[in-house]
């Protein structure tokens, strides 16, 4: 049986030559990002912002009317009322009450439910009552830890790598996650903690890549010391470049699988990963490796740490023809 | 490479027969798992409140109550216990303004035996610092005043006992499988499986339920009392349905007396609530009963007269009954509050989410189309890209999923949704090392290698690009478990324990397969 190959052997593609278009692309996107989110800014679901989302999920098409009829006459308070996924489901979202205190969130849910339970015993309900000071340390605490999570790693990879590297992996980091935040404000799809949970996903698959690449670029700078460094990184990506195809690939498609027949729930969740995964295999290739280039890492980066068994696998891998450099 | 040895093969072996048992009580129904012989494993995996449906609540509690229930309880210790000393102590112009307690000792000759007291009433709390600081101002006035430690000290207890009446309400038969624990210093977390309406459980904790027997102070000035105003040694409170009675200061007995509560019917055929008093409690039941027949007493339940029967005669066998206009239902509830005993401390509902059951079986059953869906597409995708080592990277992931199933059973930690983002993680991490492995191998024959040595090089060269990857992860998952809360502890959860078990499946037990392959083949060529 003739296996699949997705990639040919011994690509000879000369990356490195496009990085500075994408650099300037990337420096748009992620500025656009941050625009964007400055400008439009983000759905944010009532884990980050309080106050209580109720979905309804009704046997039969879900009368919308009647429910905007019902929650109105509760006299509540604002309320947007929207279908939610399917004609089935409504979302019903409500703002913090004014007065009563941290309490009063889930009493106004309450009501809501009871109302609406009273004329359509079928309807089943998921509700979501934040209070606004607990919605505020989810929010800090979300984002400090993505952001300790990051310098955390920046952190290891300097220490197993050169310091050059841990700053590139940070960089696309922050890179990977404004692309996906500026997804979420573009489509203004709910950002909750859910998606935050996206978010680590998206930062966790993005730094394998980036730490499999820089793997590489280490092994191949103290294989190859005289090598020019542009060269090199051509050579580590090449080399890399199946193993990123095929992963990337097979995860896409479990993505794929899960966006199409997976639970409405997680749509947002799994189309932000799906996201990521393109976003960062891009990054892998053209943000954490250029890095390298601007911040000068050069052969001598990396003294070997076994001169003797280094030398001789070099010498071994020099002689072979397919080594074109 | 060949060099496998035996022991290393059984314990590989050993661990993924291990895993998949303990993950098979996962993957079929309850009631099918209730059949088994008891020495099988049974635990099954405990699915989130987004999964399996159910209410989760957060109660805060309101600390600013507790330092005013402390001082007032201080007060009322040294008011009573002042008088009692021999010789009494007399004091006045006793304040708590300010969050201190200072009172004025009238005879100057007794400021010290009246510190004395005062310092007697204190305890240490933690290392060094007492609850109370106790000052002597001007020469005759005495300051108490609480100290931060003491503070602390009484939040923890009243919190810890908190969650126990929380507890007890919540599942008085202690059946159901509930959780209730504490959170940060002021906080306490209830989820309910399974529970659609977290209504009732609200009302049931939302009450403080602190019941006590008071005598009607029938010296009262009825228009006085109508103004709020009582006579010494009195206080006003309002009525249930409506107006305010002056009640003595001096409870006759309390909740914390109580041994039993139930619902039951009087002798009109309506609800109310039976209570049984301990053996101290109806003894001064009794005493004060006989003692005022033809008076009434008020049954006060946080701090609103329920209602002032008056005693016909005396009530010696402790037991009484709660009247007020209430169903079986409110009956119950009430029942329920008195039996667990009153709360130390009002609890707040700050957040609530509740998930209807069936719309988590919704999202179980679709969520596990879709994962069983993508391991297909992620399995074809290695089948037809590296032929028969795609089938020993199948076996890996597939033990990888069985593993991290099993580990979350054994130690009972809740896959919830975003749970699930870090399972499709941690596949990916699986798949990723696979990849690497064999695109490793490819390359090394490329390179002109013999098989044997092309495997053996695969498999150490691409194990440094692995551990780092996945260290790093690790880092990412420790930290965001640390600091995390609710849904991103349960993303994290999972991911670590899937770097474990990914790293394991995907490179021990791949390379066991193909070592004890090429043994046996001895392969001349690799097809990859």
């Amino acid at each position: 049986m003739r296996l699949l190959k997705l990639v040919p052997d011994n690509t000879n593609l000369d990356f490195m030559r496009w990085r500075n278009v994408a650099l300037v692309l990337s420096i748009i996107v992620t500025v656009a990002s941050l625009a964007l989110v400055a400008v439009r800014g983000l759905n944010l679901g009532v884990d980050f912002v309080g106050g209580q989302m109720i979905t309804v999920k009704f046997d039969q098409t879900a009368p919308l009317e009647e429910v905007r009829g019902t929650v109105s006459s509760l006299n509540v308070g604002d309320a947007s009322i929207t279908e939610f996924g399917n004609p089935q489901t409504l979302s019903i979202r409500m703002g913090l009450p004014d007065e009563g205190g941290e309490g009063a969130a889930t009493r106004v849910a309450t009501q809501v439910r009871t109302a609406i339970a009273a004329k359509h015993p079928d309807a089943k309900f998921t509700v979501d009552s934040v209070s606004g000071k607990v919605s505020n340390e989810l929010y800090k605490w979300g984002a400090i830890s993505v952001a300790l999570a990051m310098l955390g790693i920046a952190i290891y990879i300097w220490l197993r790598f050169e310091w050059q590297f841990g700053v590139g992996a940070l960089v696309t980091l922050f890179h990977d996650v404004c692309m996906t935040i500026g997804f979420f404000s573009l489509t203004q799809l709910e950002f909750n903690l859910n998606v935050v949970a996206a978010i680590l996903t998206i930062v966790g698959y993005s730094l394998n890549d980036t730490v499999v690449i820089y793997d590489r670029i280490r092994e191949n700078l103290r294989k190859y010391r005289k090598m020019e460094i542009v060269p090199l990184l051509n050579l580590s990506l090449n080399e890399t470049l199946s193993r990123t195809m095929v992963t990337s690939l097979s995860i896409m498609f479990a993505l794929l699988a899960l966006l199409l027949i997976g639970p409405q729930v997680i749509f947002g969740l799994t189309i932000a990963i799906l996201l990521g995964i393109f976003v960062g295999t891009y990054s892998s290739i053209y943000i954490s490796s250029p890095i390298l280039v601007w911040l000068g890492v050069s052969g001598d980066s990396f003294l070997p740490k076994h001169t003797t068994g280094s030398a001789a696998k070099g010498g071994e891998r020099v002689a072979t023809p397919n080594e074109g450099y | 490479m060949l060099d496998f040895p035996r022991w290393k093969v059984w314990g590989i072996s050993l661990i993924c027969l291990i895993g998949v048992l303990f993950a098979v009580p996962s993957l079929v129904p309850a009631r099918e798992v209730a059949k088994w012989p008891a020495w099988l494993p049974s635990a099954q995996i405990n699915l989130g409140l987004d999964l399996a449906g159910g209410s989760h609540l957060l109660l805060e509690a309101d600390t600013s109550d507790l330092a005013k229930t402390r001082l007032e309880q201080m007060e009322e210790r040294v008011r009573v216990g002042l008088r009692r000393e021999s010789p009494p102590i007399e004091i006045g112009e006793i304040s708590t303004a300010g969050g201190r307690l200072s009172f004025m000792v009238r005879n100057p000759a007794q400021v010290d035996a009246a510190v004395d007291f005062a310092r007697r009433q204190t305890q240490p709390a933690g290392l060094g610092p007492r609850d109370w600081n106790v000052d002597v101002l001007d020469q005759n006035r005495i300051v108490m005043t609480p100290t931060q430690a003491g503070l602390d000290q009484g939040l923890k207890a009243a919190m810890d006992s908190a969650r126990e009446v929380v507890y007890n309400r919540v599942d008085p038969s202690g059946t159901k499988e509930v959780t209730v624990i504490r959170q940060g210093e002021q906080r306490i977390l209830v989820q309910v499986p399974g529970l659609q309406d977290p209504e009732g459980l609200k009302k049931l904790i939302g009450k403080t339920a602190r019941l006590e027997f008071k005598l009607v102070d029938l010296t009262a000035n009825p228009e006085q009392v109508a103004q709020g105003r009582a006579p010494v040694g009195s206080q006003v409170l309002p009525m249930q349905g409506g107006g305010a009675m002056a009640v003595k200061r001096r409870a006759i007995v309390t909740g914390e007396q109580l041994i039993d509560a139930k619902q039951s019917y009087d002798q009109n055929n309506q609800p109310v609530v039976s209570i049984t008093f301990d053996s101290s409690g109806a003894k001064a039941f009794g005493r004060v009963t006989r003692e005022n027949v033809g008076k009434p007493f008020a049954i006060i339940l946080d701090n609103v007269v329920l209602s002032a029967p008056n005693i016909n005669e005396p009530i010696l066998g402790g037991q009484a009954q709660i009247a007020g206009s209430y169903t079986v239902q409110t009956a119950n509830e009430l029942a329920v509050q008195l039996a667990s005993g009153s709360l130390p401390i009002e609890l707040r509902t700050i957040e609530e989410r509740s998930i209807g059951p069936e719309l988590g079986r919704d999202s179980i059953y679709w969520g596990s189309i879709a994962a069983m869906a993508a391991t297909a597409a992620v399995i074809l995708f290695m089948l037809i890209t590296y032929g028969r080592f795609g089938v020993y990277a199948t076996i890996g992931l597939v033990l990888n999923a069985l593993m991290i199933l099993a580990i979350m059973s054994i130690i009972g930690a809740s896959l919830t949704l975003p749970g699930i983002a870090g399972f499709v993680l941690t596949i990916g991490a699986a798949v990723d090392a696979n990849v690497l492995i064999n695109e490793r191998i490819r390359e090394e024959l490329r390179a002109g290698r013999r098989v044997m040595d092309a495997l053996e090089a695969g498999y150490r060269e691409a194990s440094t690009a692995i551990f780092d990857a996945n260290i790093t992860n690790v880092i990412a998952a420790v930290l965001m478990y640390v600091l995390g809360t609710g849904p991103i502890k349960g993303f994290a959860v999972v991911l670590m324990i899937g770097i474990v078990t990914s790293v394991f499946t995907a490179v021990n037990v791949t390379r066991m397969l193909v070592a004890l392959w090429a043994r046996r083949t001895r392969p001349r060529e690799l097809h990859i």
